[in-house]
């Protein structure tokens, strides 16, 4: 623990301090600001969502493959039932797709009942077993080299961004406080509270909660004085192709996975393109996730092998995403590295699909009597997918902006404002989907670089000066 | 649901010189377009040469783009902008959305005139990071010719076609010093003369180099370049992405509209009459990609074919297909050529043709056995190529090749 100079003026107090605006933290400040607790969110990037949430495959899992009785199927199964039981309030999307994993070789074939068992074991007893003609039946444009495989069809897609930001913006709205570019420095306790420096100020709070995604360890490190764990960052590109591709397919259709991944996914996405990906490649960089042509390429031969008709398709975006792995399967939750210090670590890639259960997991482990909101207020996220009424079909929208994904000046003007407001392009994209279509920001470029001058606390354009 | 006897979908030069020549004709004619201005892509192109062929004078796209759209009003054409359309439906009828909501459009004819876009970053699997600053020449001109920002200072140029340059005059114009020209083939993609503008302008035009990466977490801060195996590290603060034009066909694609691999763009008849005969096609949408004054001339032609097919004086759609069967040929069109001798009524007289990469060798049209035509070619990609058009015996497939000795 390091001491740092004690501020001027008192540091706002609250009662939990969530380090990280990542989908885990937006749901841990959810469920502790529902539960009546008065919560900080400290992000040290200019935008939420910037660290690993960013780059997901955006599939709703069921958690039929996670490890048995491991927490990270406990909080798989019990944030499924809740992002079912809350996305209508919140205006979340679900497109009920279901899975098939499948077999391409006999190896793969001969763990399909293995696979099965443990899906049951897992509570997921709605596991069937499709015999190749039955998969090409149901996935005509699936390769006929296919050998078997089972439904799962609990499996859904889901939009990877809005859910986390529904979260986040539930707290703020019904009294949570989001504190951007505020990485924490140092932590030291002193009366029973902690006492945070952050690169925006000094925050005081009864307990911390290190939701830090990449840099759990170093958050660890840095409030504790140790840390138990090592994050080994672990790369996924992607490959989304056009629109025109989505229609090829139906399921999400999942490899037989291997000891240290999923594996590669082909699967429609929630805003009505195809994804293939992603890889595994560990790295010891946490910032930069790079790509690269030759792996994109081979995610494109593998994409096309299991859907040949794939091929001549249009590639719209490429991305990397980071997954906090670190050297243990297993979520790395643990209550007693400090006194009122919770450390939620090592939520690699099922983070989207578990964090409604592993907020409700760490509510628990809290254990504190807070007042739970009588009426919390239930803001309603913009669609962003064509399962309900998109902006531009309701008159007053103010024109269309990006014209690949119909995005409204409307749209645009919602997401700079108020408490999630965007705070940086990759922010403005992931709210509204501006220039995230085919033509990757070719049209409307301009036109943001107009509407978001000196509205963005990470600005667009690089010089901020005007041409002559 | 409103009604009008030509609907054009794009305010470009082809949009704009067709609706003008259809109200010239006396049809009822409204052009939609989803940008706030009427006048396509040359309203960011602040350079010339523009109008030679149109109005006999030597202008700046912007005041270019003003003068079709001046000429069009003046004929009587309707301009809505800032009205995209969503959906088009058979039989000519699509919808839009605009500031007051949803809309359906009918009209007797639709024209579709959407124009072309460059080929994103994505598209091309540039490896490294995708950092603020990485911009396509359209993007980069309507920021600096539009908005009077300035995206970058010093940034490289990927590509050496002719909007290369193009965006080498917009950085001059704003005081932005390319680092280099990148170009993976081994030779400029432009004609010759363009390479002069570099090299007066003192900028490095690197031939068989790639872009293996580009670095920088938010800003662009350097890129990688891959020559000859050799790979070597570049400090940049911006990244050009030009050319590689595509037809702006989303609406084509996501419709009941049939659409050629090789173009991108719709199969046409020589009167630019699509599968559904409602609708007829003109300008970069057909393929990319052509200058404004040869979209401002097709335009014109394909008004006199749907004035003529409002008339009923075309003959009824079909004829022999046109497929191509040469990896060396991009795309040929029109791709439906019919069996009538009388092709008048603003019916196409050329055959355009362009490369997928260089060659040099035999064309050839064969129908039946037979030999159609027969042509020594030696071209490159982007360059335009234009035949005679065949007249086809019957209905049978004429399919084009390319004997190349490579």
């Amino acid at each position: 623990m390091i001491d740092s100079a004690g501020p001027t003026e008192p540091a706002p107090r609250f009662d939990v301090a969530v380090i990280g605006a990542g989908v885990v933290g937006a749901a841990l400040a959810r469920a502790f600001t529902l539960a009546g607790a008065r919560v900080v969110v400290l992000e040290k990037a200019a935008d939420v969502l910037d660290g690993a949430s960013k780059g997901n495959s955006a599939i709703l899992h069921t958690g039929f493959d996670a490890p048995e009785a491991s927490l990270e199927l406990a909080c798989i199964r019990e944030g499924y039932a809740l992002y079912l039981q809350i996305r209508d309030r919140l205006g979340l999307p679900l497109i009920r797709s279901g899975a098939m994993v499948l077999a391409w070789s006999e190896a793969e074939e001969a763990e399909l009942p293995t696979l099965m068992a443990q899906a049951v074991a897992n509570g997921v007893t709605d596991v069937e077993p499709v015999t190749a003609a039955k998969a090409l039946a149901l996935e005509p444009r699936l390769s006929p080299r296919v050998m078997g495989g089972f439904r799962v069809p609990g499996e859904h897609l889901i939009d990877p961004w809005s859910a986390a930001h529904g979260y986040l913006l539930q707290a703020l709205e019904n009294g949570a406080v989001l504190m951007r570019r505020a990485e924490v420095l140092a932590g030291r306790r002193s009366a029973g509270d902690w006492h945070l420096a952050t690169t925006s100020g000094a925050v005081q709070a009864g307990l911390v909660i290190n939701a830090a995604g990449l840099w759990g360890d170093e958050v660890d490190r840095r409030v504790t004085g140790e840390s138990w764990f090592e994050i080994r960052p672990r790369k996924g590109q992607f490959v989304v192709y056009d629109k025109t591709a989505a229609a090829l397919l139906g399921h999400i259709l999942l490899p037989v996975p291997t000891k240290l991944t999923k594996g590669i996914v082909v699967c429609r996405t929630a805003f009505g393109n195809l994804l293939v990906g992603p890889t595994a490649e560990e790295q010891d960089d946490r910032e930069h996730a790079t790509l690269d042509r030759p792996t994109l390429q081979a995610l494109m031969r593998r994409g096309e092998e299991i859907l040949p008709a794939l091929a001549g398709h249009e590639v719209t975006a490429v991305y990397a995403g980071l997954r906090p792995a670190t050297e243990e399967k297993e979520y790395r939750i643990r209550t007693d590295l400090a006194e009122d210090y919770i450390c939620v670590g090592g939520i690699r890639s099922t983070g989207l699909s578990a964090a409604l259960g592993i907020a409700a997991h760490v509510l628990r482990l809290a254990d504190r009597n807070y007042a739970a909101l009588a009426d919390p207020v239930w803001p309603l996220m913009p669609s962003l997918t064509d399962t309900a009424p998109r902006d531009w079909q309701k008159p007053g929208h103010g024109g269309i902006v990006c014209h690949c994904e119909l995005v409204t000046r409307r749209e645009i003007e919602a997401a700079l404002t108020g408490p999630l407001a965007a705070g940086s392009m990759g922010g403005l994209k992931r709210r509204t989907r501006v220039t995230m279509g085919r033509c990757q920001g070719f049209y409307c470029s301009a036109g943001l670089a107009r509407i978001t001058e000196g509205r963005l606390a990470q600005p667009m354009l690089g010089t901020g000066d005007g041409a002559d | 649901m409103a009604q009008t006897e030509v609907l054009v979908i794009g305010a470009g030069p082809a949009g704009l010189s067709a609706a003008t020549e259809l109200a010239r004709l006396g049809v009822q004619v409204t052009v939609l377009d989803r940008e706030a201005e009427a006048g396509g892509i040359p309203r960011h192109c602040n350079h010339s040469p523009y109008g030679l062929r149109e109005f006999r004078r030597l202008m700046r796209g912007p005041t270019y783009a003003r003068r079709l759209v001046a000429e069009a009003l003046a004929a009587g054409v309707l301009i809505r902008t800032g009205t995209t359309v969503t959906a088009l439906h058979p039989g000519g009828a699509v919808d839009v959305t605009g500031a007051d909501g949803l809309e359906t459009l009918t009209a007797r004819a639709v024209l579709l005139a959407t124009g072309v876009r460059e080929t994103s970053r994505a598209a091309r699997l540039i490896g490294g990071e995708k950092p603020g600053g990485i911009l396509s020449t359209g993007a980069l001109q309507g920021i600096v010719h539009l908005n009077g920002q300035r995206p970058f200072l010093r940034p490289v140029i990927l590509g050496t076609e002719l909007v290369a340059f193009s965006a080498l005059l917009t950085c001059r114009h704003a005081g932005i010093t390319p680092v280099a020209m990148i170009e993976p083939a081994g030779r400029i993609t432009a004609h010759s003369p363009a390479i002069w503008l570099a090299r007066v302008l003192r900028v490095p035009v690197l031939t068989g180099t790639t872009i293996a990466e580009i670095h920088g977490r938010t800003r662009v801060e350097g890129v990688q370049l891959l020559s000859r195996g050799d790979r070597r590290e570049v400090v940049t603060d911006g990244v050009i992405v030009s050319g590689g034009f595509r037809p702006e066909a989303s609406l084509l694609r996501a419709s009941h509209l049939e659409v050629d691999a090789g173009s991108g763009g719709p199969v046409i008849d020589v009167w630019g009459r699509l599968s559904d005969p409602a609708y007829f096609a003109a300008g970069n949408l057909l393929r990319p990609v052509e200058t404004a004054g040869w979209c401002w001339a097709e335009g014109r032609r394909i008004a006199r074919a749907i004035h003529a097919a409002l008339q009923g004086r075309l003959p009824e759609p079909g004829g022999a297909r046109l497929r191509v069967a040469s990896d060396a040929v991009r795309l040929a069109l029109p791709q439906v050529l019919p069996l009538t001798t009388k092709k008048d009524n603003g019916a196409a007289d050329k055959l355009q043709l362009r490369l997928a990469r260089p060659a040099k060798g035999r064309l050839r049209l064969m129908q039946d056995g037979l030999c159609l035509l027969d042509r020594r070619i030696d071209s490159l990609p982007e360059r335009r190529i234009t035949l005679p058009l065949p007249s086809p015996r019957t209905t049978s497939e004429i399919t084009v090749t390319l004997e190349d000795p490579r």
